[in-house]
């Protein structure tokens, strides 16, 4: 059911979501940055389509401690130091984001389960947030998401003064029943609230058809994955890329991490953190390694998102199309163009 | 909380056996003085120590032995030098074990089989050779073809010569690399030696070595008329986690560490050719 | 002035001056801009660029493409000839290789700039007058061209080509800059008010590599960053002392070979103002050894390589029980 209250309830109501469990909400750093952070009243939430981060942060963090050992002589003690979180809700989340979840679900919550993830991700409640002023670089739609009806527990839109709010699971409902939406002015009886709603997501809808990447889609390569790989396209992109990981960093999907150690002194504290098949030493063994130059790292990169993910996940792809690689590369290398190249190459063999 | 996969357990190393030169064979069991986990001839285990290294090992012991699980390490890197340098009760860290193994229960049941590996490449064999020895009913005609460099180089030697060699339906053939004082064997590469054998189409190979070795081994076979269906190998890349989560360890859509290590050549010939 | 060049490096192609072009060409939008190499003029034809977002810094480049077969030309923007002849001096570019066309500039655009004045949905722009017209999926929306430029270009240095085989449009006057003014206001914080604001920005790095791999002065083979022995290798920092580690021992090594290009800025995804670590740096430079800027001459020696201990004392910061 679809619940309507005025916008300018939204400090009451975030005040409301944050007695019920911790609350994040996307905030202004600066006209720059906009950022994931917990509630705290005199907080408000950022009116920028995405935040700077994913927030795929919240499950998997740039820097994940995993245990902590301790040497004496010959002995070592190993230290459990996970804690079970706190329940909490995630704000405001774009569509884009709220799909990247269910990508990483199919990695970390994959046999064997990785409890790092798993405690995080179960302790969550996610109020997804529809997008009222799609940019240039968005393209969720080519894969299936609809950013005038993002998923989560519980979705909201803010248009014409209003915010509506709908509940999509039940944890979404409960959160949403707590919240005493009444208490805010909220009639749960208006039958306009659907209507107006809807007339919001055919204004999205419209907005989204005009922009440039609407048509793009992306081919269904599971069949295809040694021709993909030996296409002339890597070479010529991969030439320019600076092999940075500002792409793989910036991504919802990407997941790839290392494992290292840190010394203190005292203990040693193992941690997982943010890795990037960009990255030269990626791969490197002790004999070397299997990708040499950039164009295998860079290959490597789009094949997991277009061709190696999709055959081991029913054709789902690993992108969610929320631009921000087309944002921030610093050369505007990025997956969009790969498409783009592949789909050409693969018109031109077609002709020969 | 339930267990954590990259949690790892405590071993401690109850042997230590220099096998050549750069080999040691290390000997781990739990600090409760019992084995630490089951697992399939060919699978792996992480090994670390903290603020060293972690590094994915080939469990060398065959699942046959319940009392303790054992690895034989080359010196090549940061982990490796200091696990050389332990003494008898170090402790070290384990987690595992991972990766599929090899077919011993299916694929392997009933066949000949002739195994091929080349320097340290015997460590992940020595395991499947000597399970296939402890149920010696359920498969048929085995065949070894080992080499080295140097006689210095041949891992495991003592065992081969006093068992494997004595062991009934079961062949030995050692080479070196070159002529040597002392060796009265074979002497050449193992790809040409194979060759030289004419080994019968009828057997289930596995190949394990350096890259080149694995690369002529393969050519030599197919030209003896094997099919890539019926040859394995075993694959070595950088693994970080050992379950499929971390990323690296792909070749094209598999992961070494979790759709691996051991694959058919015609399962890799579906894949990029990236390792 | 993108036809003028788009001529000329068909000419240079076509009578075989030179072998490759290097210059930039865009994508799906006009602002995407990708450094590329060209090696033949119907390729320049179709898609080299040139326009307000040309910002990045091909010198680099060259470090690589000088050491291929055959001769390129590269368009190289004012502040681009700083970093190549600095380059130049640390024997990283094979001179003979490259054919150096400077070409004017008033300026860049980052579409990232753009975004924070809250124009989104762009689709295409235009300069009208000093402004620049952005037509959005929003309708038009107008900003004067001196607030959509990046900072580095704001407080331009210099509009004077350093170095070049040939000259397009006028050659430039190096500027009275207002680029340390930045500089003052961190110096003029409290140290409390000054660890705040840098914890503040560098605890938002991720550690990406940009600003590393896109700078021209960071050009060794393998960072210490990136070596296991090395004792500081690391991919993220495990406490927050480590993530200014990383970046203040960065703004040292290139310390008196940063040119000032901005390329560090321009590339954070984050957003995080690195460049001025590095005028800062540049700031004590010239204010302990006298008025220097790298890559200003070829083979010129940076006052922290030149110091010898016969000559002057070394001007420091540093005296018994501290910093002055």
């Amino acid at each position: 059911m679809i619940v309507k209250v005025a916008e300018q309830k939204l400090p009451e109501l975030l005040t409301a979501a944050a007695g019920v469990e911790k609350l994040y909400i996307p905030v202004d750093k600066s006209d720059k940055v906009s950022v994931f952070e917990e509630y705290a009243p005199g907080k408000t939430l950022s009116r920028k389509l995405n935040t700077l981060r994913s927030a795929k942060d919240f499950f998997f963090p740039q820097v994940q401690p995993m245990a902590k050992f301790r040497m004496e002589g010959k002995k070592i003690e190993v230290i459990d130091t996970r804690e079970e979180p706190q329940d909490f809700i995630i704000f405001g989340v774009r569509a884009c984001d709220v799909r990247s979840f269910d990508i990483l679900d199919r990695v970390f919550l994959a046999d064997p389960v990785d409890t790092y993830y798993e405690s995080r991700r179960k302790h969550a409640t996610i109020v997804s947030w529809a997008c009222a002023e799609p940019s240039e670089t968005c393209f969720c739609h080519s894969f299936g998401i609809d950013a005038a009806a993002p998923e989560g527990d519980a979705r909201m839109w803010i248009a014409g003064g209003w915010i509506y709010l709908e509940d999509l699971t039940e944890k979404g409902a409960e959160l949403l029943k707590a919240l005493d939406l009444p208490a805010l002015g909220a009639d749960t009886s208006d039958e306009d609230a659907e209507k107006e709603v809807k007339a919001e997501q055919d204004r999205i809808h419209s907005i989204q058809e005009k922009l440039p990447l609407y048509s793009l889609k992306p081919a269904d390569n599971r069949q295809k994955e040694l021709e993909i790989f030996n296409s002339p396209v890597w070479k010529e992109f991969s030439d320019k890329c600076l092999g940075c990981g500002s792409c793989t960093f910036v991504c919802p999907t990407c997941q790839c991490f290392d494992i290292e150690d840190f010394n203190d002194g005292h203990t040693i504290e193992r941690y997982r953190c943010w890795d990037s098949c960009m990255y030269k030493d990626f791969t490197m063994m002790a004999a070397g390694t299997p990708r040499k130059t950039q164009l295998e790292r860079f290959r490597q990169r789009f094949m997991h998102k277009l061709v190696y993910y999709p055959i081991k996940n029913d054709g789902i792809y690993s992108c969610v199309g929320c631009g921000r690689c087309l944002r921030r590369c610093p050369i505007h290398m990025n997956i969009v163009k790969v498409m783009k190249a592949l789909e050409e190459d693969a018109q031109c063999e077609k002709k020969n | 909380m339930r267990k954590e996969e990259l949690i790892p357990q405590v071993g401690v190393v109850t042997d230590i056996r220099q096998e050549t030169g750069d080999v040691k064979t290390f000997r781990v069991v739990g600090t409760d003085g019992k084995k630490l986990f089951e697992h399939i001839p060919g699978q792996c285990a992480m090994l670390s120590v903290p603020g060293v290294g972690e590094a994915m090992i080939s469990i060398t012991s065959s699942p046959t032995i319940k009392e303790y699980m054992e690895f034989a390490v080359k010196k090549v890197g940061v982990l490796t030098s200091w696990l050389h340098g332990m003494e008898v009760g170090q402790e070290i860290l384990i987690r595992g074990p991972y990766g599929n193994g090899f077919p011993v229960e299916s694929t392997f049941r009933g066949k000949d089989l002739l195994f091929i590996a080349g320097g340290i490449g015997l460590a992940p064999l020595h395991s499947v050779i000597n399970y296939c020895r402890a149920n010696r009913a359920n498969y048929g005609h085995i065949d070894v073809v080992y080499g080295s460099r140097t006689k210095e180089d041949l891992v495991d030697l003592a065992e081969m010569q006093d068992e494997w060699m004595n062991e009934k339906d079961m062949n030995v053939y050692l080479t070196i690399d070159r002529e040597e004082e002392g060796w009265d064997g074979h002497v050449g590469f193992v790809p040409n030696y194979v060759k030289e054998l004419q080994f019968p189409t009828t057997e289930t190979a596995v190949i394990c070595g350096p890259p080149v070795m694995i690369h002529f081994t393969l050519q030599g076979l197919k030209s003896l008329g094997f099919k890539d269906s019926q040859v394995f190998t075993t694959m070595e890349m950088r693994m970080k986690c050992g379950i499929g989560k971390c990323g690296r360890c792909n070749i094209g859509d598999k992961y070494v560490c979790k759709d691996g290590p051991v694959f058919s050549f015609d399962q890799l010939g579906e894949l990029p050719d990236e390792y | 002035m993108q036809d003028e060049l788009i001529k000329r490096a068909c000419e240079l192609l076509e009578d075989g001056t030179v072998d490759r072009v290097l210059g930039w060409s865009s994508g799906d939008f006009f602002y995407d801009i990708t450094p590329t190499v060209f090696t033949s003029a119907d390729e320049v034809r179709k898609r080299f660029v040139y326009n307000d977002f040309c910002g990045a810094n091909l010198s680099k480049y060259l470090i690589a493409e000088s050491q291929k077969d055959g001769k390129i030309a590269a368009f190289l923007k004012p502040c681009d000839t700083y970093s190549f002849n600095q380059l130049l001096t640390e024997h990283r570019i094979n001179r003979e290789k490259v054919y150096v066309i400077g070409i004017p500039c008033d300026g860049k655009v980052s579409v990232g700039t753009l975004n924070d004045a809250g124009i989104d949905g762009i689709l295409s722009t235009e300069r009208d007058g000093g402004d620049l017209v952005c037509t959005t999926v929003y309708g038009e929306k107008r900003i004067p061209f001196a607030e959509a430029q990046d900072e580095r270009c704001i407080n331009c240095k210099s509009r004077k080509h350093v170095v070049y085989d040939e000259l397009i449009g006028e050659e430039g006057e190096v500027l009275d800059s207002h680029r340390f003014d930045e500089v003052e206001k961190l110096e003029a914080m409290t140290p409390e008010e000054r660890f705040a604001f840098w914890q503040g920005e560098l605890s938002r790095c991720i550690r990406c590599n940009a600003c590393r791999n896109v700078c021209p002065a960071c050009n060794c083979d393998l960072c210490v960053f990136d070596n296991p022995k090395s004792g500081v290798f690391s991919k993220a920092a495990s406490n927050d002392f480590e993530d200014a580690n990383f970046h203040i021992i960065r703004a040292f090594h290139v310390a008196g070979r940063c040119t000032d290009c901005g390329e560090c800025s321009r590339v954070c995804p984050e957003h995080i103002p690195l460049h001025l670590l590095n005028r800062k740096l540049i700031k004590d430079i010239n204010t302990l050894y006298g008025t220097y800027q790298a890559g200003e001459t070829e083979g010129q020696m940076s006052p922290l390589s030149a110091f010898t201990e016969d000559g002057d004392a070394e001007p420091s910061i540093v005296q018994k029980g501290g910093i002055r």
